[in-house]
Formats: structure tokens, C-alpha cells, sequence
């Protein structure tokens, strides 16, 4: 059997996660109900069984520098670095690559005019890392799953338009049904929802609107597709359009896909959403 | 200096208020800071910044106006500057200054006043 996309999850990546993890805080009772929504999500990837996870995020300038800033960049390493974000590297292991899965990916997305930048040397940060420490929960042996990095540029305008990200999903999709290997493969897309972290308007928030996108991405994903940098950043602050990301994980899913998990937390200055897909027949 | 820049072309719309859409230009016009405050991603860079702030600027071309910004910690001064946020936060790491402190002063706000506003705040 060739490589299939099985599942797909949205979800946010606020930094202080991180550190809530490694000072073993998931218990208190600001983030308890953040951790208790991953219960399940948990349980739900153990019988799913992915071998890969592809993670849509963006950097926050720890690898990349805007001397050269990519729209769309994809790591084929076998071996991924904890990137220093300016706050020293986070106690996690190294995560583990697929240079093989990779390579192909880049060939067929390339093929379907998707022009990457590639990358065999790439550290990752909290983009990246919050998302794999909710959904695959490390040990001392490493990561339960290999990981393929595709970092997209959210944060420097001119930025991809949403439709892009959705269309960069449906390739994604293509890419992964024609690896002859038998793979199962989750898509991550991180970010958001809502907030806004600079000016004035510094902790903006709009749960109306998460509510609404997270309806919106499971009913009418093409109509989601259509929506501009200016509404998301109007209606849910600057930094939200982080979200676009979330459009590349539905894209790469059928439509035959089924919501599983849904979950909104927004204690501090992010609204943080929680939504998973799964395909007919994954389990 | 106004509250809010235009989303301008690329992004066609009203301006929204109070907000700074960190597009090509305002990345021009920081570059030396976001270049600067880049290079504290490293802890030996951090170390040199603590020790002696006013010699890690001049290796960075600051201008004095920028160089203004970061004595005074006016983060909102500094966004309007061009720094982009994600790069004022390694600014932050080296000045203990918080992404919420930051906020809070970017704000108009007292930190307590800013912490008061917020659904559950100790989720920090």
C-alpha cells in the first residue's frame, strides 16, 4: 500500500507551553485545562499510529533571519536541532527526520508548483516543538515519531494568501499517496487563533471568531480558504494570522475526513484551539 | 508617533487601529535592530549584551534614535521602529522584560492592571 494522510490536527503554539511542560506545571490550575484536552488527542494518536508527522509552522527568528526569509520552507534532515529562541535550548531530544519521505515530498511538490526552499540544516523552536510536545509526548529513547518541518512565513508581509496554504495541503495530500513506501502520515497546523502582541492592542482576543473558524475549517474549508490577512488580523489581531497554517492541515485531508476532537482554552492572551480530523477507515 | 500604520497595499483594507502590520518596509527600517536583537539567540551574545549594552549596540550600527529606544525599554517605540515582535522578545530575555510586561507597558497599563484584564493569569 502506498503512503496515506490518516489524520490531521490544528492547533496552537503559545511558547509558555513549553516551559509549563518542563517545569512539570501541566497540572496547575491555570494549564490543567489545556493538558486535559490532550488527553484523549493522545490516546486517539496511539491507535492512529502515524509514522510521520508533517508540522506546518513558522519560526519566530531563531533559525531564520530576515536576511533571507522564506515563504515556504521544508527540512530534509534526518536530525533536527532544538533551536535557541533567546531564552537557552529546551532539555528535549533531537527529533528524528525522514531525509527519504522528505526528499520525495519536496520532488512532488515542486512537480505540483509548489518552488520550496529546502533545507538540510534547520533548528526548530516552539513553533514546532509545542505542538509535538502536546500531541507526541517525548521520552528518553527520543520522539514516537519522525517529523518532516515545513516552516511558512507568517509573520512578514507580503505573506501567502490563505487560499495557498489550503492548495499547499491538497499537494501535500498528492505528495504523500504517491510514496511508494506504506506509510501513515498526520498533518500538524500550528498557530493562532486569536491574539495580537504588539501596540495597543497588545492581548486582543476574539473567542466569536476562533468559534466560527474552527466551525468554518471542518464545514466549508473552501470557503475558509477564501478569507484575507486583513479580516483575520482585524477581527482577531495581527498575530493571528498564524491561522492560514491551520488551512495547509485541511487541505491535506478529504473530504470524507471526520472531526474528532475539538477543544478552546484562552487564559492569557491567545485563544488556544484544539481540532483533529481523522480519515474513513485510518484505525 | 500615531498609534497605528496602514496595512497598505498588499493587504488592502482600513487601517485597524493600534496595530502595526510588520510588512517589507517596516522590515527595512529595522533591520539593524532586528539584526541585533537576533544575534541574542546565543547565550555567549546574551552574556555580551549584559555586560556592556552600550558596546553590543555600536557593533550593531544603531542609530542614536534606536539606540534611545532600547535604553529606555519603549518597546511601543521600538515595533514602530520596524523590531519585529518575535525578535523584541530575545530583547526581552536579556532586559527581564516578559512578553506580558512588555505588553503591559505597550499598553498604557501597570503590569498588575495589565495581569487583571486576563481570563485566567496565571497561565504564564
Amino acid at each position: 500500500m502506498p503512503s496515506r494522510v490518516v489524520g490531521g490536527i490544528g492547533l496552537s503554539h503559545v511558547p509558555s507551553v513549553g516551559p509549563a511542560i518542563d517545569r512539570k506545571r501541566e497540572q496547575d490550575p491555570a494549564w490543567k485545562p489545556l493538558f486535559d484536552a490532550y488527553v484523549p488527542v493522545r490516546d486517539w494518536l496511539r491507535k492512529l499510529e502515524p509514522d510521520v508527522a508533517i508540522v506546518v509552522y513558522n519560526d519566530h527568528v531563531a533559525d531564520f533571519t530576515f536576511d533571507k526569509y522564506p515563504t515556504f520552507a521544508l527540512g530534509i534532515g534526518d536530525r533536527y536541532a532544538i533551536a535557541d529562541e533567546g531564552f537557552g535550548t529546551r532539555p528535549l531530544p533531537t527529533v528524528t527526520g525522514d531525509a527519504e519521505f522528505s526528499i520525495h515530498l519536496c520532488e512532488a511538490l515542486v512537480e505540483q508548483e509548489f518552488d520550496l526552499t529546502v533545507c538540510q540544516d534547520m533548528g526548530v523552536e516552539h513553533g514546532f516543538l509545542v505542538p509535538m510536545n502536546l500531541c507526541f509526548p517525548h521520552t528518553s529513547a527520543g520522539w514516537p515519531v519522525k517529523s518532516v518541518p515545513l516552516q511558512v512565513n507568517v509573520i512578514q508581509h507580503p505573506l501567502p494568501t490563505a487560499r495557498r496554504c489550503f492548495r499547499l495541503g491538497q499537494a501535500i495530500r498528492k505528495a504523500v499517496s504517491s510514496y511508494e513506501k506504506d506509510l501513515k502520515v498526520v498533518v500538524l497546523g500550528t498557530g493562532g487563533m486569536s491574539h495580537q502582541l504588539q501596540g495597543k492592542r497588545f492581548g486582543f482576543m476574539n473567542e466569536k471568531f476562533d468559534q466560527w473558524f474552527l466551525d468554518e475549517l471542518e464545514r466549508n474549508p473552501e470557503g475558509l480558504a477564501q478569507i484575507s490577512h486583513h479580516k483575520i488580523m482585524e477581527e482577531a489581531g495581527a498575530e493571528a494570522v498564524e491561522l492560514i497554517m491551520w488551512l495547509t492541515m485541511r487541505g491535506a485531508l478529504s473530504p470524507q475526513a471526520k472531526r474528532v476532537h475539538r477543544h478552546y482554552y484562552a487564559p492569557m492572551t491567545t485563544g488556544m484551539g484544539l481540532i483533529t480530523f481523522q480519515e474513513p477507515q485510518a484505525i | 508617533m500615531g498609534s497605528s500604520l496602514s496595512a497598505g497595499g498588499a493587504h488592502p483594507g482600513a487601517p485597524i487601529p493600534d496595530t502595526t502590520v510588520f510588512d517589507l518596509r517596516a522590515s527595512q527600517r529595522g533591520y539593524r535592530l532586528n539584526k541585533m536583537c537576533g544575534s541574542l539567540c546565543s547565550p555567549e551574545n546574551r552574556a555580551a549584551f549584559k555586560q556592556d549594552e552600550e558596546a553590543y549596540m555600536a557593533k550593531y550600527d544603531l542609530t542614536e534614535e534606536e539606540k534611545n529606544l532600547i535604553r529606555k525599554r519603549d518597546f511601543g517605540g521600538l515595533i514602530h521602529a520596524g523590531l519585529n515582535i518575535y525578535w523584541m522578545l530575545k530583547l526581552g530575555s536579556v532586559t527581564g522584560n516578559s512578553l506580558y510586561r512588555m505588553g503591559a507597558q505597550m499598553r498604557g497599563e501597570r503590569y498588575e492592571e495589565f495581569l487583571a484584564t486576563r481570563n485566567f493569569k496565571d497561565a504564564v
